[in-house]
Parts: structure tokens; sequence; C-alpha cells
């Protein structure tokens, strides 16, 4: 209904909003793209889907429409994707460590095997972010008054079992403190949090800390090198804790999507993130790019669990 | 002023054509319940990425305040709240067209949502900067505080029945509770169901707990739907602004309530109706009206919601911070277009956004005529479409409303699941509005006490985080005044009454002496 509601809004307003429309040549795509997003608007996800949209427009003369299907931190549009029709026209985002600590912590209604990615295209890495006028003015400073003050130190964080409370007890355990986390309804409120001096610190993201300029200040970002649009903030690599790693984005289909489409559509993304208008913007936006095609997933995917593992373990919802 | 040059800007007929097509389309989604704001600026997004960024703004902006304002049609006229926002019309519109008084129901609600609207575009105008520092000062035990004050409001509606009201009530906050915890990530109440991992969406229960009870009764009773006392009144807009003029401090203060929740990210319309909603019947000497067709009701809860609009974009603009969900999405449409928001914005991109404020604020005043003449237009169907087209006329919506949450059959059940559920509640003398304010103000209340718990913890002091901070205060005490008003009141009266009854004795004493 929803599509239906899209493309007979869409037919209905072409006239008066002049969008344009291009004709498909190829097989596939050769009508509207429904692209679901298990979170709500306005984070992450939808931003880079929305950055992604015109671009698979202009490459494919398709429409991509985004929708949005949020609850349970994701995994109510996951339980449902395998029930979905597998013809390459809904695909889905898929987000780690999302897919791989919910299905281990309980049953959410699906399993990480059974969901089918064919393109992870970016990553945000993990950001300690403080209030401009904090008393951390590096991380040196947190970890020092985390020491003495052992729980003292709260982190806001989006949701449980998210990429932010890994991050936090990953820091932690490389730090040898104790903190306290505490978890917000998404990314926004979190670092709505932070501004208002409700929690010390925040886990969070680059993005977040990026469009947040000049109110918070970024400790440390847990990317491999610097991020580009934060030139002036340390890794924690360099800081000396061995920590990278963020929450993954990708792409999904239902598991009876034929091969050649999953095959399609991963080359689609992958042309999606060559374009140099939009790894500018992504860039700008403190995304980092990464290129995970449909034939080199399995081995990301296996690697990346083994990372989780651990901490999963150390959070209390595996048993290793 | 030289924020004025940028009006001109607004004017083109290009603007001005988005603006009156963006708030013809949000009335007619608004109203549709199921079809809310969030979804219609999430499906025109796409739209506006041709344009240049000020006219997309000003579309996405109209189409989002005639949403919210359309909402208010479907809780007049068939008792059914189009968006969250309009759940506080319903108590007095819906009791105001039964009686007849649709037509001006629905006037008053088109004057109450353009003034609370211009409120709201004022301020995000003039005081956007100082005012965005209020979404800040929100912390979790405040939105603990408001959500308790908006519960406070059962003890209102469910005069002569409150034990039945606060049960309704504790089904509510039952219902929110549904599906997984945001702090914690336990699975609550799904019965091992997957459907109701997300939850109880809002939308979904609202349709269900108003409308069918609603349809229910119209195939099993011969009454019309709504009475038509007299033929052809009009707009009756000449009584409708004596009435405003009367109610103009509940106007004024209700959109100003409205700015100022709309400000804080973590609440919306809906929120912010129920609390001008409440401060409304608190303060007015019509209180024992209130809930029964009292026209100050409907324009508390319509100035307000609409006065969210300008609100919710104050800090949308000023800090990123999305104030409601439809700004959410807007705000995602700006990073496309390379816009960052930001403190800097209002200097560095002043054309863009003194442009779109503008347009919010013609979009507004457009509201007026355009609502009048549409909100006629569906007065009269109603009442002309016999019940046999009626009912299932709106069967028909309730499903495709549903469905339309998230293109999804779950909705749609949890809708007919609880439509049975309210309808036998009704029955037994349960209000399905004390279930609704449980449904969605259970959801803030817990996160903000969780979060105030661990905060507290945290630092030691937890009594400190719910009693030791001025805002929190002041709300509770609101709650407080609420809550035992009606008490408080009812022993002064029957304190003066005994005294003048003592005096009376006293002086006939002494005049017999």
């Amino acid at each position: 209904m929803r599509s239906m509601f899209a493309t007979a809004g869409a037919l209905a307003l072409a006239g008066v909003f002049a969008a344009g429309a291009a004709v498909a040549q190829d097989d596939y795509p050769s009508k509207p793209v429904n692209y679901i997003i298990p979170f709500a608007a306005g984070g992450e996800s939808d931003v880079a889907a929305r950055l992604q949209q015109p671009v698979f427009e202009q490459l494919t003369g398709q429409q991509l429409v985004v929708q949005y299907l949020e609850g349970a931190g994701g995994a109510q549009a996951w339980s449902q994707l395998n029930g979905m029709t597998g013809d390459g026209y809904t695909v889905m985002g898929t987000n780690l460590p999302h897919i791989i600590l919910q299905p281990m912590a309980q049953d959410v209604g699906y399993e990480t095997d059974g969901l089918t990615n064919v393109y992870f295209f970016q990553y945000t890495p993990d950001a300690i972010v403080v209030p401009a006028d904090s008393q951390f003015q590096t991380l040196e400073d947190l970890v020092t008054f985390a020491e003495a003050n052992p729980g003292m130190v709260t982190f806001s964080g989006s949701g449980t079992y998210s990429a932010n409370e890994v991050a936090k007890t990953k820091f932690d355990d490389l730090a040898g403190v104790t903190t306290t986390y505490i978890p917000f309804g998404g990314t926004t409120p979190a670092i709505t949090a932070v501004l208002g001096d409700q929690v010390m610190a925040g886990f969070s993201y680059t993005t977040a800390a990026i469009t947040q300029g000049d109110a918070l200040r970024v400790l440390a970002v847990a990317s491999e090198e610097r991020v580009p649009s934060l030139p002036d903030v340390p890794t924690f690599r360099e800081l000396g804790y061995d920590m990278t790693g963020g929450a993954y984005r990708g792409v999904g289909v239902p598991e009876s999507t034929p091969e050649e489409i999953r095959q399609s559509l991963s080359d689609v993304l992958g042309e999606v993130n060559q374009d140099p208008d939009y790894v500018q913007k992504m860039e700008d936006g403190g995304f980092v790019l990464i290129n995970v095609p449909y034939d080199e997933m399995d081995a990301f995917m296996e690697e990346r669990r083994a990372q989780y593992q651990d901490v999963a373990t150390k959070m209390g919802i595996a048993s290793n | 002023m030289d924020k004025f040059v940028y009006l001109f800007e607004a004017l083109t007929l290009v603007n001005l054509t988005l603006a009156f097509v963006g708030v013809l389309l949000g009335i007619m989604i608004g109203a549709l319940p199921g079809l809310s704001a969030t979804m219609a600026v999430a499906v025109l997004v796409p739209f506006t990425f041709a344009m240049d960024p000020a006219s997309g703004l000003i579309a996405l902006g109209a189409i989002y305040t005639g949403a919210i304002y359309g909402g208010s049609y479907s809780a007049i006229l068939v008792n059914t709240p189009g968006t969250p926002s309009a759940i506080a019309t319903t108590f007095d519109g819906f009791p105001m067209a039964k009686r007849g008084d649709g037509a001006l129901a629905i006037t008053l609600a088109t004057l109450a949502s353009v003034i609370g609207g211009l409120v709201g575009v004022l301020m995000l105008m003039f005081l956007a900067p100082p005012l965005a520092g209020v979404a800040l000062a929100f912390g979790p035990p405040e939105y603990f505080w408001l959500a308790v004050f908006g519960l406070t409001l059962i003890s209102a509606l469910s005069v002569g029945n409150l034990i039945k009201g606060l049960m309704g009530a504790c089904l509510g906050l039952l219902l929110s509770m549904v599906g997984v915890a945001v702090v914690g990530a336990d699975v609550r109440f799904t019965m091992g169901s997957q459907t109701l991992l997300g939850g109880i969406n809002i939308v979904a229960g609202l349709i269900g707990l108003y409308c069918i009870p609603v349809l229910i009764d119209l195939v099993a009773t011969r009454d019309p739907h709504l009475r038509v006392e007299t033929e052809a009144k009009g707009y009756r807009l000449r009584e409708a602004w004596g009435i405003l003029w009367a109610e103009k401090f509940n106007t004024v203060r209700s959109s100003l309530i409205g700015t100022v929740v709309g400000i804080l990210p973590g609440a919306g319309g809906s929120v912010a109706s129920l609390v001008s909603y409440s401060e409304a019947r608190r303060t007015s000497k019509r209180r024992a009206h209130y809930g029964t067709g009292e026209p100050g009701g409907i324009i508390a809860t319509e100035s307000a919601n609409n006065a969210t609009v300008g609100g919710g974009f104050i800090p949308t603009l000023v800090l990123g911070i999305p104030g409601t969900p439809p700004d959410a999405i807007i705000l995602g449409a700006l990073l496309v277009q390379g816009i960052r928001t930001g403190p800097t914005l209002f200097t560095e991109q002043a054309p863009i956004v003194y442009t779109f404020i503008f347009g919010l604020l013609i979009g507004t005043i457009l509201m007026l005529p355009i609502g009048l003449i549409v909100g006629r237009y569906a007065y009269r169907s109603i009442i002309a479409i016999p019940k046999a087209a009626l009912v299932p006329t709106i069967a028909f919506m309730t499903v495709i409303g549903s469905f339309a949450i998230h293109n999804n059959i779950h909705d749609v059940a949890v809708m007919l699941g609880l439509g049975g559920i309210g309808w036998l509640l009704n029955r037994a003398g349960f209000a399905p509005s004390p279930i609704v304010l449980g449904l969605v103000l259970g959801q803030i209340a817990e996160q903000g006490f969780v979060q105030s718990y661990l905060i507290g913890n945290a630092q030691g002091n937890i009594w400190a985080m719910f009693f030791g901070r001025p805002i929190s205060l002041a709300i509770a005490g609101f709650a407080a005044l609420t809550l035992f008003y009606p008490l408080v009141a009812g022993a002064i009266g029957a304190r003066r009454a005994r005294r003048s009854q003592a005096d009376l004795t006293a002086e006939a004493r002494d005049g017999g002496s």
C-alpha cells in the first residue's frame, strides 16, 4: 500500500513538483525499488539512504523509494525481511553490529545467517563526545577521572546492545575503567543529552559529532586513520587503545531473491559508492565509505562476527 | 528589518503554488487516520531534490502544517484523531458534532490552528536561537514529569468514575510496554509473537480504540451519525470569532505551550495538546463542561498542536536536533541539499532560512480559506452520506490507514484487536481516552524514569535527580495542582459553605439575643 500510495502520489504530483523522470533501459531495475530503512527518519541510516537515492535514480533511471519500518532497534523490520517478495524491488538496510548481537542476545525473530546482505557501503566510526565546556579536554582527562571515580562517568548512547554500547564496553575493558552507560532512543536524543549536560559524555559517531560542530568536543574516533572532516581529532589507536569500528550499514534482500538480481543490485550499489559528488557529501558528513560487494560478503561477516563475539561475552549476552 | 527582504523571495508564484498545494494535500492526508504528517513528508522528500532548497522546504513545511490541522476533521466528525496530535480534539470536538455543532467546531479548529500556527512561526522567526536552549534544558527527569503531568489529565477526563479511568490508564501503560524495551532491550509482553516485537503502534491504537467502537455503535443503533440541528447555518464564522475572543487567554496560552513543547525533541503535538487542554480546563470557569462539547477544549488543543510546527523547527534549524519526527525527515532533506544546520545557519544561510520561514507563514495563513472550504465540504459529506455508505467507507479507511503505517498487515491486526477490546471496554464503562493517554505517555515516562534512575545512581544521588531540579519541580507542581485541584477546590468550597452557614447561624443567634 505504501508503495501504491507513493506511486500514486508521485503520479499526481509529478506535474506540480516537476520531477524529472528518466526511462529505464536495463532489465533490472525496471520499476521503482522500495528501500526499507529499519529505523526512524533522520538517523544515520536514513541520511545515508537519502544521499544514495538521487545517485541511484540517476544511474538506473528508476526511483529508490525510501520507507521506514522502525521498531525494536531494527528487529521489527529484519524479522519480516524474508517474508517479503524476493524480486529485487524490495530491499532493506542492514546494520552491524545489530544483526549479529540481537539474535545472540535473545529470540528476535530472525537469525544472523538468515539475512541475505548484498553490499556493505559505509560505516560511521565510534567517537567519544563531550560538551564544549566539559572539564575533559582530552581522553586522558576522562580516563583519569574515571579511574578515580568508578561508575561516575555517564556515557549516553543509542539503545541497548547497539554499536554505542559495544564501543563503551570495549573502551571500559581497554582502559581498565568502570563507566555507566545510559541508553537513549536513538543517536539524536543521546547527543541532545550530551549537549544539555544531562550526561558527562556520549558514545556516538563521527557523523553526529560533525553535525554539532563547535557545540561538542570529540575526544577520539575509532577509525583506522583520522577522519578528513575532523582532522584535529586523534584516533583511539594513536592514543594507545586498540579500538576501531563503528556501525556498519549495508543493504539486504529477502532470501528468495534470485542470485543474478543480488549480483546486479550489488553492482549498482558499488557504482553509487563511486559517484564523486556522493563520495564528497558522505565524507563531509563523517561517513567512511567501504566497499563490500556480494561475493565478499561471507568473509566480511565472518570477520565482524569474530570481533563482536568477544565483546558480547563481556556484555553478558553470549556464553562464548 | 532586513529579514523582510526574504518575504518577497517567498512570494514568488512557484512558492505560493507549492504552499497552496502543500497545505491542501497536507489537510487531506492529515484527515485520513493512519496517513500521518511524517509519512506525507517522507514520500515527498525526493521531489524536493529537483527544487531549489527554499522552495522544497516550503512545500514540506506546508504539507506538515496542513496535516497537523487536517487531523482535527476526523477527530471532530468521526471521533478518530487523524494524527496523534488531535487526540485531545476528540474530547470536545465529537460531542459538539454529535449535538449538531460540527460546522462550528470545524471553524473553531481552523481559526485556532491558524493562530497557533502563526504564533509558532513568529517565535521561530524572531526568537529561535534563545528558545532552542529549552530543548537542552529538558533531561530525562523533566520528560518523566512531563509525561506524569499528561497522565494527571486522566483524573479530569474520568469525572465520576476515577477508578475506571485509572484502570484504563494502567491498561494503556501496559500496552505501551509491549515489545523490545529501549532501555535494557528486554522483550516484554509479546507472547512469543514477532509481530509485537516493535510494540503497539500508537496510530494503530488510536484508530482501533477510537474508531472501531464508533463504527460498531453506528451499525448497532438507529440514530444518525451526527445530529443536524438546522439546515445551512454556513461556517458560523462570526460566532466562532466571538468564542475565540472570549477565549483569547486560552488561545494565547495554548499557542505558547504548543511552541515550547514543540521545541522539546522528546515530546510532540500529542503531548502539547494534552498539556494545554489540561491547563485550559483547570483555569476555565466552565470546567465542568469540558469533555461534553466545550469550544474552549478545541481551541486549546488545535492552537497548541499547530504551534508545535513552528516550535519544532526551532531546535531543528538552530541545533540540528529535530523537534518532531517530520522535522527529522526535513533535516535529512536539508543535509542532502548540502545545508548544514546549526547556530551559523541563520547568518550563513539566511536567504534559505528566512524564505522558508516566510513560506511557512504564508502556508499557515492560506490554511484559513482552504481549511474553511475543505472543512465545510468534509462536514457536508459526512452528514449527507447515508449511514449504509458511511460505515463501510470509514471501516475501509481504518484498514487502509493502519496498513499504511508500515506497509504492513500486522498493524491492521493490532488495530482490529484493540478495536474489539475497546468496544467491549466501552460497554463496561471504560472510556478510550485514558487508555490512549497511557499508551502515548507510557514510553516517555518509562524512559525518562529509567534514565534518570541510572544517571542518579551513577552520581550517587537518585533523589536529587527527581526532586532537585527546578524545571522538574515546576512540572511536578503543576501535575500535583491538576491532580488535586478538584479536591482542594471542593474542600475550600465546602469550607466556605460551612463558614457562611456558621455565620448565618451566629447572626441569627446574635440577632435573636
